[in-house]
């Protein structure tokens, strides 16, 4: 077995997470198929890293985890915030800015 | 850390991967998929996020057997321990019974989605498979050598020490965001102790004590009315429960001997003659 199997599943994972964003109305079931691609990346990541014996990936993929924390404080902030005025966490009911 | 070695150096494979890595691979990657399609069909958002933090589990085992141990444990440690938990805290926040909406707002939006989704597996794969990939060098030398963790250090603080100042900006930036918008303005004054006093006043409800139930000659118990000067029960001396459960005595049953021992008192003799009367 060579490493890029660890490829094919990366590859596998995000097209589930890429999926979900898409099919999911749920605002938070959105927001975790955005973690799975980024986690996803991430696998992607190390396993290059391993392949050229460079620890620069594993680097990489650290600053995408704190990058991804990040994003998680404030993307549910958001969510909280919209649900308080909307009392509704779809995705389809948050479209004044339509008009 | 000496077990946490010791486990990453039994996880960390021979490179290029041998048969426990295959077998491994073979358990994980399952499971890793199947967790990740929970996203895509549970109902509830609590059992997408417990799905979603058995994916992030197996990608910890992943990083343990890429030779990678610091990266597993601070995936278990951030994604699995904090993000998750964050992601579970706001369902509860939200509301655990929402369940998703089956209505389509875009028409076939579901049917396109999926193929577009197949379609880039499709790509991906065959990026992947037509790649012309070296020998696998793997990271076991740098890993004894330096260590881990120590190479990690390196390069954060050397070669990448600008990326990482700006990644400390950044979560400031984000605490600060967080904390604006779940801010919530008070829109009225707060209301003081003699506002609250004079509202009690204005609404006109009883402000002192219930009365006390009515003791009588034969009978004080609490399910007996009391008597208002005029004669009539009073509905507040008598606990409400009781009076829903229908369990009130009336007044004037148990009134009755008190007004006939008063009528004794004021003819003694019993004759109706007028002498005797003492009042």
């Amino acid at each position: 077995m060579r490493p890029e199997y660890w490829l094919y599943l990366s590859a596998v994972l995000f097209a589930i997470g890429a999926t979900t964003v898409l099919v999911r109305r749920n605002a938070i079931i959105v927001f975790m198929g955005i973690e799975l691609m980024l986690n996803a990346a991430n696998l992607s990541l190390v396993t290059f890293s391993r392949i050229h014996g460079d620890i620069d990936g594993q680097v990489i993929a650290l600053f995408v985890m704190l990058v991804a924390a990040a994003e998680v404080v404030v993307g549910l902030a958001i969510i909280v915030s919209i649900f308080r005025t909307r009392r509704s966490a779809s995705v389809d009911d948050a479209n004044l800015l339509k008009y | 850390m000496t077990s946490a070695m010791q486990l990453s150096g039994m996880l960390a494979a021979t490179d290029p991967p041998g048969t426990a890595e295959t077998a491994l691979f073979w358990v994980l990657a399952p499971v890793t998929v199947v967790a990740a399609c929970g996203l895509l069909f549970a109902r509830k958002a609590v059992h997408a996020a417990l799905s979603m933090a058995l994916v992030m589990i197996g990608l910890g085992v992943a990083y343990l057997v890429h030779d990678a141990p610091f990266l597993g444990a601070v995936q278990v440690f951030v994604y699995t321990g904090a993000v998750m938990m964050l992601f579970l805290f706001v369902v509860m926040l939200i509301g655990v019974s929402a369940a998703d909406s089956l209505v389509e707002t875009i028409k076939g939006q579901r049917l396109v989605a999926v193929v577009l989704g197949l379609g880039l597996v499709l790509l991906l794969t065959g990026a992947i498979s037509q790649a012309t990939l070296d020998e696998t060098v793997g990271l076991v030398a740098v890993n004894e050598d330096p260590g881990n963790v120590t190479m990690i250090a390196f390069r954060i603080f050397d070669d990448y020490v600008w990326a990482f100042e700006l990644t400390g900006a950044l979560l400031i930036t984000a605490a600060l965001g967080a904390m604006v918008l779940t801010h919530r303005e008070r829109l009225t004054p707060r209301t003081t102790q003699r506002q609250l006093a004079a509202d009690r006043i204005a609404e006109g409800a009883v402000k002192a004590p219930l009365p006390a139930p009515g003791v009588f000659a034969r009978h004080n118990a609490v399910d007996t009315p009391a008597l208002l000067p005029d004669g009539t029960p009073s509905e507040a001396s008598v606990n409400r429960v009781l009076r829903a459960r229908g369990q009130v005595r009336s007044a004037e049953e148990t009134a009755a001997p008190t007004a006939v021992i008063q009528s004794e008192f004021a003819e003694p003799l019993g004759d109706g003659t007028e002498e005797g009367g003492s009042r």
